[in-house]
């Protein structure tokens, strides 16, 4: 949290539009809202769950930020974090007699999720980029094959890490530096240096172009399909990350695993201020849309304001309002 | 579709026209919902086994299995099998009741037996047979289990399925159960039969709540979220956590005596072989199978889960 509320500090001197508070206005409202309904809402265990549970769709959606403003799209990622976390846990099962429980195992099913990430990342920007087929149908047929893999993987069933290994893999999820847990920090990590990378660097530039105008883009020696590449290539290695945290909880995976991760993803950057159509994009504001979505959630948890059946339509009302309340902001400022 | 319906009949009188000539070999005809969860996987794996063992018991029936992804396809499985291959009988375990009720019921009109399995069609009448899951049983038998291990009554939270009738089925029966045992509902939630939805239900019920006796977190992967929300958050006032339906780790663990998982409820996914393995009676002798045949939920404790445990299952 500290981190990107230190970005935004000079994000606003910079762009002093009203369009900046949309977002952190609604983000504000919630946590009042949550605070003056349930003291519990505040307490500091609550707080870690929140954030520790908003760092896997975090981390992709941070992905998914660059991916949107260089004008793409990937429906993939839920599968394909499903599809990882299969994987890994495969080949970790696999590996355990030779191993034995320790950290070489655990390396190497990180390096498996990152290596399988990469791969995926680059075969969707291949098809993408090289062969020009649609972003939202190669990354819709990407989604299915993934999803239908870790199904046939597990048998239909679930795929379930070693009991020992995932005791010792556990604290990858629960455990922490000052109290502060792994996905908090790794999560923080990459908001930074994707707000640096996206602000900053000649990257998010060229991010920027692309998704503005292509042909404006390549005319002003931006190569295009480099950058879109990239892009894909980077969300498939944040998921591999997301899913190195995500084993460790419950140390499973199945067909149900990551359902809809991708939508909430893409909800996520367009109610921080990202442009769906692309040409724009705001990391820290993609890190208080993650956050705006989980605590609706964990708010309707914690209070009994209404009926369950209705939790879809409050989060879907909070999601519009977020937008349009930076639209309006945008409209005045 | 009337047209399609006198297609299928045409396609279904010749097919009994072939069947009768040829009097040895029979078709049944088995459609399922793909293995997209864990109790769906055990039907899918439950399904093969019957049909394989089948096979060889009974050399005059031939078996055409289909596994449909959503209703739609589930519909065009059944209309292949018809056209096709001219099925004699067909097991069916509906996605939903509404859309394949117009279509099995044309198969019943074509001559064929029909036995559907869990979900009843949404009008009467149609199948031969009915091999149903009992869910307000379920919701009995978990609401008398709770009552009968918290004597003294307690609070308890309680973890509910995707809004259904199936769900809802379940959780009136186990209210109805429970009602005056002094057990206290204090939140329910839907965890939607899914491990992480139920992990993130429980850690909130786990911050608004400092006291919980028990868990009805009325399904087994449900139950494994919320076993780890508990874990993390180093709670020990949640005396016990009850799952439902029959998945194997959790049998093991009460077949292990984990004072955490101390029974289970069952609503086995191999119904699906009591309904195949009942059609082909009915088809190869002369005991009469039509009817309804519910497979009652029962209570998995440490000195029964031997007989519960298939380690073989994917779930």
């Amino acid at each position: 949290m500290a981190a990107e509320t230190a970005d935004t500090v000079p994000a606003r001197r910079r762009l002093p539009s009203m369009s900046v508070l949309g977002p952190i206005v609604a983000l504000v409202v919630l946590v009042l809202v949550g605070a003056f309904l349930n003291p519990n809402f505040v307490s500091a265990a609550n707080i870690t769950n929140v954030l520790a549970r908003s760092a896997f769709i975090g981390i992709i959606a941070v992905g998914m930020t660059f991916v949107i403003t260089a004008g793409g799209l990937d429906l993939s990622v839920g599968s394909m974090a499903a599809f990882i976390a299969g994987l890994m846990i495969l080949v970790m099962n696999w590996a355990l007699p030779t191993l034995g429980i320790g950290i070489p195992i655990i390396l190497l099913g990180m390096a498996v999720a990152l290596v399988a990430g990469l791969l995926a990342g680059l075969l969707n920007g291949f098809l993408i980029t090289t062969l020009g087929i649609e972003a939202f149908i190669v990354t819709l047929g990407s989604m299915g094959i993934y999803r239908s893999l870790v199904t046939w993987l597990a048998d239909g069933g679930t795929l379930s890490l070693d009991f020992g290994l995932r005791t010792f893999y556990r604290p990858v999820y629960f455990g922490g530096i000052l109290g502060i847990s792994w996905p908090i920090i790794v999560f923080a990590l990459v908001v930074i240096l994707g707000e640096i990378l996206m602000s900053r660097s000649r990257f998010g530039r060229h991010c920027a172009a692309t998704g503005s105008n292509e042909h404006v883009a390549h005319y002003s020696n931006v190569d295009v399909n480099r950058t879109r590449l990239l892009t894909y290539a980077m969300l498939g290695v944040l998921v591999g990350v997301a899913t190195i945290m995500y084993v460790p909880r419950l140390g499973s995976a199945s067909a149900s695993t990551g359902v809809l991760w991708e939508l909430e993803a893409i909800a996520a950057v367009i109610i921080g201020g990202t442009v769906l159509k692309g040409g724009f994009g705001r990391v820290w504001g993609t890190v208080i849309g993650v956050l705006i979505l989980s605590l609706i959630d964990n708010l309707l948890n914690l209070t009994d304001l209404v009926s369950p059946y209705l939790n879809g339509a409050i989060q879907g009302i909070i999601i519009i309002l977020a937008v349009i309340l930076q639209r309006e902001a945008k409209a005045k400022g | 579709m009337s047209y399609m319906r006198a297609l299928l009949t045409g396609a279904a009188v010749a097919a009994l026209g072939t069947a009768a000539a040829a009097q040895d070999t029979q078709v049944i005809g088995v459609s399922i919902p793909a293995a997209t969860h864990g109790w769906a996987g055990g039907m899918n794996f439950h399904a093969q086994e019957a049909i394989e063992r089948l096979e060889e018991v009974y050399p005059q029936l031939d078996f055409v299995l289909a596994t449909a992804s959503d209703p739609g396809q589930q519909v065009n499985d059944i209309e292949d099998m018809v056209a096709t291959r001219g099925i004699d009988a067909l097991v069916v375990l509906p996605f939903e009741s509404e859309p394949l009720t117009a279509p099995v019921q044309a198969v019943k009109e074509g001559g064929a037996w029909v036995t559907v399995v869990d979900r009843g069609l949404s009008v009467e009448g149609i199948e031969d047979l009915y091999v149903a899951g009992d869910n307000p049983g379920f919701g009995r038998v978990s609401g008398e289990y709770m009552a009968e291990k918290m004597p003294d009554g307690g609070k308890i939270v309680v973890l509910r399925g995707i809004p259904t009738t199936i769900d809802n089925e379940r959780v009136e029966g186990f209210e109805s159960a429970i009602e005056g045992s002094g057990i206290e509902i204090i939140g329910m939630e839907h965890g939607n039969w899914n491990r992480d939805d139920s992990f993130n239900v429980m850690q909130d019920f786990l911050s608004k709540y400092p006291q919980i006796d028990a868990v009805w977190a009325s399904d087994d992967d449900m139950a494994v979220g919320v076993l780890a929300a508990i874990d993390a958050a180093g709670r020990d006032d949640v005396q016990f956590v009850l799952g439902g339906a029959g998945m194997k780790e959790m049998v093991k663990r009460v077949m292990d005596g984990d004072t955490m998982i101390p029974a289970d409820v069952t609503y086995p996914p191999s119904m699906i072989a009591t309904a195949i393995e009942l059609t082909a009676v009915g088809m190869t002798s002369t005991a009469p199978v039509s009817g309804t045949f519910t497979i009652g939920s029962v209570l998995i404790t440490p000195d029964n889960a031997e007989s519960f445990y298939f380690p073989d299952s994917p779930f």
